[in-house]
C-alpha cells in the first residue's frame, strides 16, 4: 500500500490514523503545524486564502518531504470557501511538480457512490461489500478513539485552570494522547481511557480557586487546532479560566453525519431572533452558542476565527446586539500570519481582568440583598 | 509615608510615577523609550530617586507595579508587585483620579484603545487590532517630516480657517493625501487640522466603533497633549473631554494604584530598591532548535544571572 496522510487538526490526527491503518494503510502522521508550516504555506497560497488553508497547503508539502504518497481532504460540500480549498490546494501541489495522488470525500451521504469509489482506493479490500463493512469497524474503532480523546480535552479545560503546578495538565493531556495512540484494540483504547482519567485526577489542584467560565467559539478549524489559535485554550487556562469549546469532532461529525446533536439544534434556535438563515462555515452556530452561554451564566464569551472568515465576521457584528441584550461580554480574535503571542495576551489579560471585577461586582451586590 | 512606585514601559515612551498613600503622584516622569528600554528604565528609576531625595520627604517604597509593553523586561528588572496589561491600568488611573468616568479614550505611541467604563467597573473595551494609523508614532513621523516640534503641532491645527480632507484608514495613504494637498497649495494649518481630524475619525469608526461613548470621557496617552486632536474630539463626539493633569502618565499611575491595592490585601513588596539602576542587566536571545517553530527566546540577564526568559510558546525555557 502508498503511504498516507492528511492535514492536521487538533488531536483528530489520532483517530484518522487508526481508522486508515484498520483499512491497511501505512500512514504518516502529520505533523503539528509551526511556524515553518506557515511559511510554506504563505508562500504558495494566494494571498486571500484564509489562515487555515495557508497551515494545511503548508503541512501537504511537509508531508510530501516525509514521504507521503496519497493525501486525503474533506470538502464537506463547500460550508464557506472552504469547499474549494483542497481542489485549489491539490493543483498548486500539481504545479509545483509534485506527484501524490490526493483523494477528496465529499458527504457520504449525499455522494455515496463515489464515496465508495474513493473509499475502495485507501482500502485493502476491493469488493464493496468487505470494504463497506471493513470501513464500518475501522470507523466504529477510530470514533471510539475520538470520543476518549475528546473526553481528555473536556478533563484538561476543567483541570488547568485549577492545577497547583502550572503545566502539569497540558504534560498529562499529551501523555493521555500517547496512550489512546498506541491502542489498538478496544480493550487497549478502554484502558488507555481510564489511565488517563486517572492521570488526570491525580493532579494536584486547588478546588478553591475562583475560576471563571468562558465559552469559546467561532470558526472549526482555528477552534480545534491549538497550533493556529497560538495554543488560547491552555494560556486561558494558566490564567485560572474554564474554557467550555462549542464545538468537538465528535459532535461535528454527529451533526455532518449522523443524526444531530441536541447542543447543535438549541444554538441554531437561539440564534434565531438574531439571524434565522444559513449563511455558511458556522455563523449561525457561533451567534447561538454565544446566546446559550449567556443563559447558562458563564463570566463570558471568546470568538476565535481566521481573519477574513466571511460567516464569522457577519457573526461578530451581530454578536454586539447579543452581548448587549444578554449582558455577556465578548470578545472576537481573528487570527492571521502572525505569531507574537503578544497582543493576543494583553487583550486576554484585560478581558479577565473585567470578567473578574464584573463577578465581584456581582457577588457584591447578591451579599447586599 | 508609604509610596508606590509605578512603571510604564511603552513603544514610545517610559513612564514612572510615584504615588503616596494620599492619592498624590509626587514624581511624574515622561522619558522617551528611544528603542533602548533598559538603559531607560534604569535612567529612571534613577532621576525618579533623584528628584525623591529633592522632595526631602521620608519616603518608603512600599510596592511596584508595571505595565506597557515592556511590563515583563521592567517587571524582573524592579522585582514588581503587579504586572499588569495596559488597557487595566489605564482604567485604574482614570477612575482613581476622575472618579465617575464612564468613557476613557487612550491613544498612545503604536496603540490606541477605548475603554467603557459603568459603575467604576470596566465593561467593555477595544484596542486597535491591524493598525497602527491614528496612533503617536504616526503623528511623530509626520510632524519630523513638516519640521514642526511636535509640542507646537496641534495647535497650528487650532489656526486653520478651511477644511481639507485626508485620508485617515491608512497611515501611508493619509501621507500622500497630505503631501497631494500640500502640492495643491493648501496651508499648512489646514493640512495639520484635516490630519487631526481623519485620525478622529479612523479612531471613533474603527476603536470605537458599536460602543457607547458617554461622559465623563477622558482622554488620556500622550496624543492628548495635541489639541488638534483634542478638538477633533471634542466636535465629533459632542461632548467635552476631559485631560487629566497626569495624561501622559496614566499607565504608570494605574500600574502604581494597581501595586497599592496587591500590597493592602497583605504582601510584602518584592521591590529590589532604586540600588537596581546602578546594576549591570543584559539581554541575549537565541533561536530554539528543538522544533521547527523555531522561538526567538530572549533572556534577561541581571549581572551574569538569568532572572527572566520569554518569547518560548512551550514551557520548555520557563524559568
Amino acid at each position: 500500500m502508498k503511504k498516507v496522510s492528511f492535514p492536521h487538526m487538533g488531536h483528530a490526527g489520532i483517530a484518522f490514523k487508526s481508522l486508515l491503518e484498520d483499512l491497511g494503510n501505512e500512514v504518516i502522521m502529520p505533523p503539528v503545524p509551526t511556524k515553518k508550516t506557515l511559511d510554506l504555506g504563505v508562500k504558495y497560497a494566494p494571498e486571500f486564502a484564509c489562515l487555515p488553508y495557508k497551515i494545511v497547503l503548508g503541512t501537504y508539502l511537509e508531508l510530501i518531504e516525509m514521504g507521503a504518497e496519497v493525501l486525503l481532504a474533506f470538502d464537506s460540500y463547500g460550508p464557506c470557501r472552504f469547499g474549494h480549498y483542497s481542489h485549489l490546494q491539490f493543483l498548486t501541489l500539481k504545479n509545483l511538480g509534485h506527484d501524490v495522488e490526493v483523494i477528496c470525500f465529499g458527504y457520504p451521504k449525499r455522494e455515496p457512490i463515489e464515496f465508495i469509489r474513493k473509499l475502495k482506493k485507501v482500502s485493502k479490500h476491493k469488493s464493496t461489500i468487505k470494504c463497506l463493512y471493513e470501513f464500518y469497524k475501522a470507523f466504529k474503532k477510530g470514533w471510539e478513539k475520538l470520543k476518549a480523546l475528546d473526553y481528555m480535552e473536556k478533563l484538561s479545560h476543567k483541570i488547568r485552570p485549577r492545577e497547583l503546578k502550572r503545566g502539569t495538565t497540558t504534560k498529562v493531556y499529551k501523555q493521555a494522547q500517547q496512550w489512546l495512540d498506541e491502542a489498538k484494540t478496544y480493550s487497549q483504547i478502554a484502558e488507555a481511557k481510564e489511565a488517563g482519567i486517572k492521570a488526570f485526577n491525580d493532579i494536584s489542584i486547588d478546588p478553591e480557586r475562583e475560576v471563571l467560565k468562558v465559552g469559546l467559539t467561532g470558526e472549526i478549524y482555528v477552534l480545534l487546532e491549538p497550533a493556529s489559535n497560538l495554543e488560547i485554550e491552555e494560556t486561558l487556562g494558566h490564567m485560572g479560566v474554564e474554557v467550555e469549546r462549542s464545538m468537538f469532532l465528535t459532535g461535528w461529525t454527529q451533526d455532518n453525519l449522523g443524526s444531530g446533536t441536541q447542543d447543535h439544534a438549541s444554538a441554531i434556535e437561539a440564534a434565531k431572533p438574531y439571524l434565522p438563515y444559513k449563511i455558511g462555515g458556522h455563523g449561525r452556530e457561533t451567534i447561538g452558542h454565544v446566546v446559550n452561554y449567556a443563559k447558562r451564566k458563564f463570566d463570558g464569551v471568546i470568538q476565535i476565527a481566521p481573519f477574513t472568515c466571511t460567516p464569522e465576521i457577519v457573526a461578530r457584528t451581530i454578536l454586539n446586539k447579543v452581548s448587549k441584550e444578554h449582558d455577556i461580554p465578548v470578545l472576537t480574535f481573528f487570527f492571521d500570519e502572525q505569531t507574537a503571542k503578544a497582543g493576543i495576551t494583553t487583550r486576554l489579560e484585560a478581558f479577565i481582568d473585567l470578567l473578574r471585577r464584573k463577578r465581584l461586582e456581582k457577588n457584591q451586590v447578591a451579599a447586599a440583598i | 509615608m508609604k509610596a508606590y512606585l509605578g512603571i510604564d514601559v511603552g513603544s514610545v515612551s517610559t513612564n514612572i510615577v510615584i504615588l503616596t498613600e494620599n492619592k498624590e503622584v509626587i514624581v511624574s516622569l515622561y522619558l522617551r523609550t528611544s528603542g533602548r528600554p533598559l538603559e531607560t528604565i534604569k535612567r529612571g528609576l534613577k532621576e525618579a530617586y533623584e528628584q525623591l531625595n529633592k522632595e526631602k520627604k521620608d519616603i518608603e517604597i512600599a510596592g511596584v507595579g508595571t505595565t506597557g509593553s515592556g511590563r515583563y523586561l521592567a517587571g524582573v528588572i524592579v522585582g514588581a508587585d503587579v504586572i499588569k496589561n495596559e488597557i487595566t491600568a489605564h482604567a485604574v488611573a482614570a477612575s482613581l483620579l476622575v472618579p465617575g468616568v464612564q468613557t476613557i479614550l487612550e491613544i498612545g505611541g503604536q496603540d490606541s484603545k477605548i475603554i467603557i467604563i459603568r459603575n467604576g467597573i470596566v465593561t467593555d473595551f477595544a484596542m486597535n487590532t491591524v493598525c497602527a494609523a491614528g496612533t503617536g508614532s504616526f503623528l511623530d513621523q509626520q510632524a519630523a517630516r513638516l519640521n514642526i516640534p511636535i509640542d507646537e503641532f496641534g495647535n497650528l491645527a487650532l489656526q486653520s480657517k478651511t477644511k481639507v480632507r485626508i485620508a485617515g484608514r491608512c497611515t501611508v495613504f493619509a501621507e500622500s493625501d497630505m503631501i497631494h494637498k500640500q502640492q495643491m497649495g493648501h496651508s499648512l494649518a489646514d493640512i495639520i487640522n484635516g490630519l487631526c481630524e481623519a485620525l478622529v475619525r479612523n479612531y471613533l469608526n474603527n476603536v470605537g466603533k458599536g460602543k457607547e461613548i458617554l461622559p465623563p470621557i477622558v482622554f488620556q496617552g500622550g496624543v492628548a497633549a495635541n489639541a488638534g486632536i483634542r478638538a477633533a474630539f471634542e466636535q465629533q463626539i459632542g461632548h467635552p473631554i476631559i485631560i487629566p493633569k497626569y495624561f501622559n502618565v496614566m499607565g504608570a499611575v494605574g500600574a502604581a494604584q494597581l501595586a497599592r491595592e496587591k500590597i493592602q490585601q497583605g504582601e510584602r513588596t518584592k521591590f529590589k530598591g532604586f540600588e537596581v539602576a546602578d546594576m549591570n542587566y543584559r539581554t541575549s536571545s537565541f533561536e530554539c532548535t528543538y522544533c521547527p517553530n523555531a522561538c526567538e527566546v530572549v533572556e534577561v540577564y541581571e549581572e551574569d544571572k538569568v532572572i527572566g526568559r520569554w518569547g518560548n510558546r512551550c514551557p520548555r525555557w520557563d524559568l
